[in-house]
């Protein structure tokens, strides 16, 4: 009888299919994975320990570094947390939630965009590739004219947001989450019916609900699975109780059934940014709480008051009281938590994130053992994960 | 509800609970390390919390004792939080896995022993797992310089 051996093998950090510098260690037999070991840290900033040497206001732009393919899904869950921290949370005026569940529901899109783009393109399908970036290019654009930036937004503030939305930003919206549908149509065509996309996807990387939430699986990954939960709905925040929009469910726990949910969730956030559209109103943007918001800058140029008031929140910032919260959002990629403790001080004493792919990433050995080389790619793509969030 | 399941904890681990608090409607107990693992094998199984959010640990430099390894719990079912403490002295920098209650706590334990020092009992794989595996040291203690050891102090303004 033959002597069988395994073969180890790594793929990456150089690999263009790991969606960052992921390497996993690989144990083959044949084409069949026996193990598969994750090592993450290569994309390592030590976000945590700077934002402890920051004031809170400073420490916001840290967190539209993390998942940088979904920039103000974090910001909000960073000023929310802290607002919680605060107890301002119910005094953040009405036009600042709307905008914020607008943006994060078009952020939400952009990160499904490019997750469906690199997933496809990874199993073989170019095409849809560049769809995809056409679509997302929009969203970028809107992200530029917004906060000056395309990535690295920094767009929301503790207490509501930095400035108001540009003229003419609203019809752009629109017109953007009225083509959308039939975008996702196209791609759908280029896809779902597919043999190849349904001989790659239908069952592979399975993990049913048990064990999705024994591993701690969150977001569209764990709802594949049949696990109705989404924080959005369950515990709403920044005013999605106000919003119809149903939670995408299937039961398949296979990567196919994940991204129908991919797919049914950016038609259902176009359904949610409409209605938020219907809901904007004229209004301030930032809410009455001197001590934590800064100034309007006309009251900054034109009075000595203004000026002050300015300068003491720049240079000392503001200071909760004693205490810990821990504030989790619906993030395109699951649930993003942060947990905050505060000893009184200007600085987060302690800043504790709860980075989804972090988390999902820890499902990928049990999702690909025993199946085929090949599937690690799709199941490393349906988990949808970002180093930039997982490594923080 | 959460103070419900406080009460069945409290009448369940009369002499480990040490401590409950509530901020901004969150409830915090502090049990005793000794029975942490019995503790969140009792809220899984008859307080319904099944899944594990977070975990992390809290260096609290300068007070006896030194760290808190925080536990962020969820009920899919109720939709309830609840967090649960437990005190780690420096001397003693260790705490019972609960990665046999909650698969999940595999790598935020592997994470808080890498970056916090903390190490934990009967972990099935403790290594480090953000930092390069021969890297000395814990970067999230709060003697731990910001910019790294061997370098000159950061002079610029922090915060």
């Amino acid at each position: 009888m033959a002597k069988k051996e395994t073969m180890t093998i790594n793929m990456g950090p150089q690999h263009p299919s790991t969606h960052g510098v992921l390497q996993l260690v690989l144990e083959l037999d044949g084409e069949t994975v026996v193990d598969a070991v994750p090592h993450i840290g290569f994309l390592h900033r030590g976000v945590e320990k700077l934002a402890e040497n920051r004031s809170y206001h400073r420490a916001l732009p840290l967190t539209d570094r993390l998942d940088y393919l979904a920039p103000m899904s974090n910001n909000l869950g960073y000023v929310l947390a802290v607002e919680k921290l605060l107890g301002i949370t119910d005094q953040i005026p009405e036009r600042a939630k709307v905008v914020r569940v607008m943006m994060a529901e078009l952020t939400r899109i952009k990160s499904h965009l490019v997750w469906l783009a690199t997933h496809a393109l990874d199993i073989g399908a170019m095409t849809v590739f560049l769809y995809c970036f056409r679509e997302r290019e929009q969203v970028m654009d809107m992200y530029e004219k917004l906060s000056g930036a395309r990535m690295t937004s920094n767009y929301f503030r503790v207490g509501g947001l930095s400035l108001d939305l540009p003229e003419g930003f609203e019809a752009d919206v629109l017109s953007f989450i009225n083509d959308m549908p039939s975008h996702i149509d196209t791609y759908e065509g280029l896809l779902t019916g597919n043999k190849i996309w349904q001989k790659r996807t239908v069952g592979v990387a399975p993990i049913s609900a048990e064990d999705a939430i024994d591993i701690g699986l969150t977001g569209p990954a764990l709802r594949g699975s049949g696990v109705d939960w989404d924080l959005r709905r369950d515990n709403p925040y920044s005013g999605y109780e106000d919003y119809d929009f149903k939670v995408i469910t299937r039961d398949g726990c296979d990567t196919f059934d994940r991204y129908k949910n991919r797919l049914d969730e950016m038609r259902e956030s176009c359904k949610i940014i409409h209605q938020a559209l219907d809901k904007l109103q004229p209004g301030p943007i930032l809410a009455d709480v001197p001590s934590v918001c800064l100034p309007a800058k006309k009251d900054v140029v034109n009075s000595i008051e203004g000026l002050i008031h300015q300068f003491k929140i720049i240079t000392e910032g503001f200071k909760p009281e004693p205490g810990e919260v821990y504030q989790g959002i619906e993030a395109p990629k699951g649930e993003l938590g942060y947990y905050i403790v505060s000893d009184g001080s200007a600085n987060p004493f302690r800043m504790k994130i709860r980075p989804p792919s972090f988390v999902n990433l820890q499902a990928l050995p049990q999702m690909v053992r025993g199946k085929f080389l090949a599937d690690v790619i799709a199941a490393i793509g349906t988990l949808d994960i970002v180093l930039g969030e997982i490594d923080r | 509800m959460s103070q419900a399941v406080v009460a069945k904890l409290k009448s369940a681990f009369a002499a480990s609970v040490l401590e409950v608090k509530e901020h901004r409607g969150e409830v915090t107990v502090t049990v005793k390390k000794e029975d942490i693992v019995a503790i969140c094998q009792f809220l899984k199984d008859e307080a319904g919390y099944n899944f594990l959010c977070d975990l992390c640990g809290v260096d609290y430099l300068g007070q006896q004792p030194r760290f808190m390894v925080v536990y962020n719990l969820y009920n899919i079912t109720t939709k309830e939080r609840l967090r649960v403490k437990v005190a780690v002295a420096e001397d003693d920098a260790s705490v019972d896995t609960v990665s046999t209650v909650w698969a999940t706590a595999n790598w935020p334990e592997r994470e808080c022993w890498d970056l916090m020092g903390i190490s934990f009992n009967n972990h099935p794989d403790l290594r480090r797992i953000l930092m390069p595996a021969d890297w000395v040291g814990h970067p999230l203690r709060k003697d731990y310089p910001l910019q790294g050891p061997d370098r000159e102090p950061y002079q610029g303004r922090l915060s």
